[in-house]
């Protein structure tokens, strides 16, 4: 399938010389710390390749700095990129001209944002249909979809409440809404959840996760926080200093870090929970008695626990029929104690 | 909400019963102006002036029907109105011979429309009680004797000469230093300051003496005493580096705008016989300032017991 | 520079112990400069007295004043000649006139061939409580009816509305002009940069300086009283609105553009709907600054209650006076109750709407139809009252405290304001010039000092290098005494609710009512004098610094306060060490509109007695042949405006960091 988004060598310099750092490739080469002191210019993305793939959720994870925002919001031009392209449905969006851009952000793509950026004159029902409004959309038309979005996304009976009267929460959820309001085929997601405290927080990943289950949008979905990213991602961008450190599964990010940056990263994650048998199988051994119960490898380790631990004979992971290794007792607790 | 409604309705009605009494709004377009037409009359801030100016709309209005428009401005702004053409008469102006030059001379947009018989004197004054108790501080020459008493917290060491309204052409500062006096001219900066100055001297029996002017509605209260400087004589002013010599007697005038008195209207001719006495503004300055009469009430009364002098003042048919 | 209290943003609440701790050597070795160089300054005082000081009489012009004198005359000359004057300064005249005129018509003036305006009062006071109830609520609704009412029975409706409706005017052409520029301010920070200097020039030049000017581009009448106050009125808008966009937060704006917004949808549905609470401040500030134009304006035959006090000062009636600055101060509070409530969310409800509609519409009728709802007439006349309480209170205050007065103006004259003016006057001019931008180079560093020294050289380069540095003695003496005050009844109505709720009216009244009603019995308590104009200063200015100070001392975290409590601080210590200091911004941004409004009070200085530029200013605007000096001196009072904002601000910016 052809990718929904396709972003190649995507350069964000920040400064007056922007277009002479990206223009160098001895200026390219140095750190972003390196380049700051001899140029005056940050460098926010520095060369940055992905592809997004139609309806998956695909997260984007760094610390605080690394150049998240500034990644995802040249996806839609909210800054202009310094240098790379960026091919959304076969088409350059570097290329388009404020018009069509206006067409793309109007129809095709949206945004979630960090401190939701809700109007505070508006009301709910007002804020959710803001999008369609400029579009040109007749009034009618706009509160019938506005309603629609409001009960998708639990709102149903604040739409006359303005946003200072909700709980951050709720206030996201508008956000959520505005942004589902225009039928776009691509979210955006700058880091929605991260004001929010734990318990609302999860809630809303749910939600997030239920959304993309019921409406099965492509989503790109910026976070700092590791079990959210393991939790929605079907892959992973990890980001350091601009740069991409490592694209992947959960598992394979936490089975097999491409530094010891990702693996510092990943050391506290339960282990366990993301981890499938296909990490931790071994090939069989001569003594192994090969007439055990059978797991698909995809199976999460701890689901995994039960069945092994209960089993006297080693369960062997098969897909289509074949043998691709067998997992027993002691590789299951090396998980399990790994992460005591 | 239909509830409200009703309610509504009937506060409404309600209301509209009770207003339908009462007399209702007439027409005024009547009382058109005669032949006189608009009669700009500048109004300057002074109760003197404003005594000639009730007088004559009073008797704008009611002799000639005209329709009397005052505007209430500064010298200044006034004289600048003959040109614009918004002010017709300037109906008491003290000398200016600044304005004189720039508007008569030079613009020529302005023209002077006689005397108004009231004699203005500018000078130095000390409140009565002071004058009664040192008569010889009346004297120029005794002044340096008294500077110590005069000192205040902005002269220094040197005695206080009160100034006031700047907009007033004064010789202040030169005459003190030609003729030698230890006084230091502070600027109070309005006629309501050296008002005030000497009220309070004259009731808690202060030492100040400054600049004033009669007529002045003030004198009708305090009899202010004017202080002997230099006698005056015609051109000893000329040079204002070098003035040793009281101020000259002002014969107050008229001034009028060119266009009005080229049209020669029945307003014109007003302003042109227009001519009284310092007693007599006095009566009406008194009517105004003190017992508080409006304008028009103290201009109503002097007219109504003065006939005969209006009666000269009309155009001749 | 910003003559009015922009809204305070949220001081940023970092603390960083690190620098202030190293920074501490430095602070002791800048005294130890600062020590030095007060010494130098004292030491060359004594030796080079009264050399070098520039002075010029008070008759004496320099050439410089001729030639402004020339240029203004071959205006006033060529006025009927000229083209400029023809299509353009007549056309804008015409227009605004028209439109003064019109608004008279309704409310004030008998029009339309009637002997009443359109509509009376009945309907004016419906109109007025109706618009209060729609925008502001019931209580204020109640307020803005009993206000109305109030100036009638004070048997000044007619007086009223004619201020009203010149101050109306002026406020919407005002906002037609200050709204759109402030928008482009806010959105532009080259436009931002242009536009700050221009508005620092109209709201510090004083009015007198062009008052008669005005009147010979636009005429004696409506025209010129409407520019003369929207010149002073229409900066608080513009630089309000331009804040208000700029602290629209990013993103929203990103949002919007997220959405496909065009630049025009952004702004009309996002900016200016978000921005709208800061801009009716912004609105507010401008109705307050043109109320204050009222009895200025009077002196260039614009009607209404300023004509009252002015017309009641020749006489010194203090009573009539007061009551016409009392309506002043009623139409001032009735107006910003109703623009600050205009700011909350309401919605009125349905029945409300109509029923009020309803009703003022029916009072509107009636006052068009009915004698008795178009004229105010009253058995009930509280104006005599008025004026004869007030003329008695002034002539008790006149008759019994001039003793201690008297005495305490002596005291401040010989301890505070004549040592300090004569170091700035009578020190030659380079001494205090080096001084000065010494000081301003240890304040703020390379910048405060060049503009320090190009302002100074603009003042040599007016001609009154002395009377500059007599005002700015007393500038500096008044702005001593507004902290003074600002920061004990400050703290005092910060730190208790209810001391707030009783003062704050009085301190309205203070920066509305017109300083020609107070400055009578202020001659009497003070006689003409220095003195006298710093007290009138202090009356004006005092309450703006007040107020920004209580609202810091109340911002201050309660949090902290209960910190500081529980650690056992007495109420001294709480103050001392935690309220004020954390109050830090209010307290810069309190000395530095307490200096701006203090200079706007020079020229009333000027009428009382404080000489100088005052002084100067006012004989310019009487005498022909001084209007060149006049001008000078307000540019001079403009310049020690920029200087000494400049300088509090960069002061404030260290003190603050
Ligand atoms: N407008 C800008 N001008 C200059 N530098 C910028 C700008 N925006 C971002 N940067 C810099 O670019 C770098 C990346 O910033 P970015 O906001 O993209 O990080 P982030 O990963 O989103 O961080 P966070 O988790 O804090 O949101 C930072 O060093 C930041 O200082
Ligand atoms: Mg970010």
């Amino acid at each position: 399938m052809d990718p929904v988004i396709s972003v190649g060598n995507l350069w964000k310099v920040f400064g007056s010389n922007a277009s002479q750092v990206v223009a160098s490739d001895e200026l390219k080469s140095l750190s972003r710390q390196e380049l700051m002191d001899r140029t005056g210019a940050v460098a926010a993305v520095r060369g940055v390749d992905f592809d997004v793939a139609p309806g998956e959720m695909f997260v984007v994870m760094g610390l605080s700095g690394s150049g998240k925002s500034t990644l995802v919001r040249c996806l839609t031009r909210l800054v202009e990129p310094t240098a790379g392209t960026i091919m959304f449905e076969g088409e350059d969006i570097l290329e388009a001209d404020a018009k069509r851009l206006r067409d793309l952000r109007r129809n095709k793509f949206s945004m979630v944002f960090q401190h939701f950026g809700l109007l505070p004159h508006r009301t709910v029902a007002d804020n959710v249909g803001y999008g369609l409004e400029i579009r040109g959309v007749p009034r009618a038309k706009r509160g019938e979809r506005s309603q629609e979005v409001i009960d998708l996304v639990g709102l149903t009976g604040y739409e006359k409440s303005y946003p200072d009267q909700l709980s951050g929460g709720m206030q996201q959820r508008v956000g959520l809404a505005r942004a589902l309001a225009g039928d776009p085929d691509v979210l955006f997601f700058d880091e929605p959840f991260s004001a929010l405290d734990p318990l609302i927080r999860r809630d809303m990943q749910s939600e997030v996760i239920r959304l993309h289950r019921e409406v099965g949008k492509t989503m790109v979905f910026i976070t700092h926080d590791l079990s959210e990213a393991l939790k929605l991602g079907d892959r992973i961008l990890i980001m350091r200093d601009g740069q991409v450190v490592q694209v992947g599964t959960g598992d394979e990010l936490v089975g097999a870090p491409a530094d010891d940056y990702v693996r510092d990263f990943v050391k506290d994650v339960p282990r366990s929970h993301v981890l499938t048998l296909k990490w931790i199988m071994r090939p069989p051994r001569p003594e192994d008695e090969l007439d055990g119960p059978e797991l698909p490898p995809e199976t999460v380790v701890r689901e995994a626990v039960r069945s092994v631990l209960s089993a006297d004979k080693p369960v062997k992971v098969v897909r289509d029929g074949e043998l691709l290794g067998v997992v027993a007792d002691e590789e299951i607790l090396g998980v399990v104690a790994g992460e005591a | 909400m239909a509830r409200h409604n009703v309610l509504g309705a009937v506060l409404v009605g309600a209301l509209a019963l009770a207003g339908c009494s009462g007399a209702k709004v007439g027409d005024s377009s009547s009382g058109a102006a005669g032949d006189c037409g608009t009669f700009n009359l500048a109004i300057n801030p002074w109760v003197g002036y404003e005594a000639n100016a009730a007088v004559l709309a009073y008797v704008a209005e009611k002799e000639l029907k005209c329709k009397v428009t005052k505007k209430e401005l500064k010298e200044e702004v006034a004289w600048q109105g003959f040109g614009t053409g918004e002010v017709d008469a300037v109906v008491e102006n003290w000398g200016h011979d600044d304005l004189r030059k720039k508007y008569i001379d030079e613009q020529k947009t302005a023209v002077s429309a006689g005397s108004t018989g009231v004699k203005g004197q500018i000078g130095w004054y000390v409140p009565p009680w002071l004058a009664k108790e040192h008569p010889d501080i009346l004297d120029w020459n005794n002044l340096n004797k008294y500077a110590d008493k005069f000192k205040t917290s902005e002269s220094g060491d040197k005695g206080q000469l009160l100034d006031g309204d700047p907009s007033f052409v004064t010789n202040d500062e030169a005459l003190v230093k030609n003729l030698n006096l230890n006084y230091k001219v502070v600027y109070g900066g309005s006629e309501t300051a050296l008002i005030q100055a000497f009220r309070q001297a004259e009731k808690d029996k202060k030492w100040v003496i400054g600049y004033f002017y009669s007529p002045q509605w003030l004198l009708n209260e305090i009899k202010l005493e004017k202080v002997k400087l230099p006698e005056y004589k015609p051109g000893c002013d000329a040079d204002a580096e070098k003035v040793a010599c009281d101020y000259p007697d002002y014969d107050l005038d008229k001034i009028v705008s060119k266009k009005f008195a080229d049209a020669n209207g029945p307003a014109f001719q007003l302003v042109k016989n227009f001519k009284w006495t310092n007693e007599d503004q006095n009566t009406v300055a008194k009517y105004i300032a003190e017992d508080k009469m409006k304008p028009e009430d103290a201009a109503k009364k002097w007219v109504e017991a003065n006939g005969d002098k209006v009666k000269a003042w009309l155009p001749k048919a | 520079m910003v003559a009015v209290a922009e809204p305070q943003q949220a001081p940023p609440q970092v603390s960083q112990p690190g620098p202030q701790q190293g920074s501490r050597p430095i602070y002791r070795s800048k005294a130890l400069i600062a020590g030095g160089i007060v010494l130098a300054w004292l030491v060359l005082w004594l030796v080079f007295r009264n050399v070098g000081t520039l002075s010029l009489d008070a008759s004496a012009l320099t050439p410089l004043h001729r030639w402004i004198n020339s240029v203004n005359d071959a205006v006033g000359a060529s006025r009927n000649s000229n083209p400029l004057f023809l299509y353009f300064f007549n056309e804008i005249r015409f227009v605004i006139d028209e439109f003064v005129t019109f608004v008279q018509a309704l409310i004030a003036q008998p029009s339309f061939g009637r002997p009443v305006p359109v509509i009376g009062w009945l309907g004016v006071v419906a109109i007025a409580g109706f618009v209060s109830l729609v925008v502001a609520g019931w209580r204020v609704a109640l307020l803005a009816v009993a206000g109305f009412v109030f100036l009638g029975l004070q048997g000044l409706w007619q007086e009223s509305m004619d201020t009203l409706s010149l101050t109306l005017a002026a406020v919407v052409i005002s906002l037609l002009f200050g709204i759109p520029l402030g928008v482009w301010a806010g959105l532009s920070d080259r436009a931002h940069r242009v536009i700050t200097p221009v508005l620092d020039f109209m709201q510090t030049m004083p009015t007198f300086v062009y008052l008669a000017p005005l009147t010979l581009f636009f005429l004696i009448g409506p025209a010129s009283a409407t520019i003369a106050t929207l010149i002073y009125a229409a900066p608080p808008a513009i630089r309000i609105t331009a804040h208000a966009i700029r602290s629209v937060p990013h993103n929203t704006v990103e949002a919007s553009e997220s959405l496909g917004a065009t630049w025009q949808q952004t702004l009309v549905k996002v900016l200016l709907p978000s921005a709208r609470k800061t801009i009716v401040l912004g609105i507010n500030q401008t109705i307050m600054a043109a109320l204050s134009m009222v009895t200025i304006a009077a002196l260039i035959d614009a009607p209404g209650l300023g004509k009252t006090v002015v017309k009641a000062l020749q006489t010194l009636d203090v009573g009539t006076a007061f009551n016409a600055g009392l309506a002043i101060v009623v139409l001032a509070i009735v107006l910003d109750r109703v623009t600050t409530a205009a700011t909350e969310r309401r919605k009125l409800p349905r029945w409300a709407m109509f029923g009020g509609l309803g009703v003022t519409g029916v009072a509107v009728y009636l006052s068009y139809t009915y004698l008795w709802a178009a004229e105010f007439q009253s058995d009930v006349e509280i104006g005599s009252s008025i004026r004869q309480g007030a003329t008695a209170v002034t002539e008790w205050v006149q008759d019994s405290l001039p003793v201690i007065t008297g005495g305490f103006k002596d005291f401040v004259t010989l301890a505070l304001i004549n040592p300090l003016q004569a170091l700035l006057a009578e020190s030659p001019w380079f001494v205090v010039a080096l001084v000065i931008v010494a000081f301003s180079f240890l304040i703020g560093g390379l910048r405060p000092a060049v503009v320090s020294a190009v302002c100074l050289g603009l003042l040599v380069a007016t001609g009154l290098w002395q009377d500059s540095m007599i005002t700015l003695a007393s500038t500096l003496v008044a702005t001593i005494l507004v902290m003074v005050l600002g920061v004990v009844v400050g703290v005092w109505m910060g730190r208790s609710r209810r001391a707030d709720r009783v003062i704050r009216p009085v301190l309205d009244a203070g920066q509305v009512m017109p300083a020609f009603v107070y400055l009578v019995p202020f001659l009497a308590l003070f006689s003409a004098s220095r003195f006298t104009a710093i007290i009138a200063a202090v009356v004006f200015a005092a309450p703006v610094a007040i107020k920004i100070i209580a609202d810091g001392v109340r911002a201050v975290s309660p949090a902290t306060v209960e910190a500081a409590t529980a650690l056992g601080s007495s109420s001294w210590q709480t103050i001392v060490k935690v309220q004020l200091p954390m109050a830090r911004r209010a307290l810069t941004l309190a000395a530095n509109q307490g200096l701006i409004y203090v200079l706007s009070m020079v020229v009333v200085g000027g009428l009382v007695g404080a000489g100088a530029l005052g002084y100067d200013v006012v004989a310019g605007f009487s005498q022909g042949q001084l209007y060149g000096k006049g001008l000078a001196a307000g540019v001079a009072i403009v310049v020690l405006g920029v200087m000494l904002d400049r300088l509090t601000q960069a002061a404030a910016k260290r003190w603050t960091n």
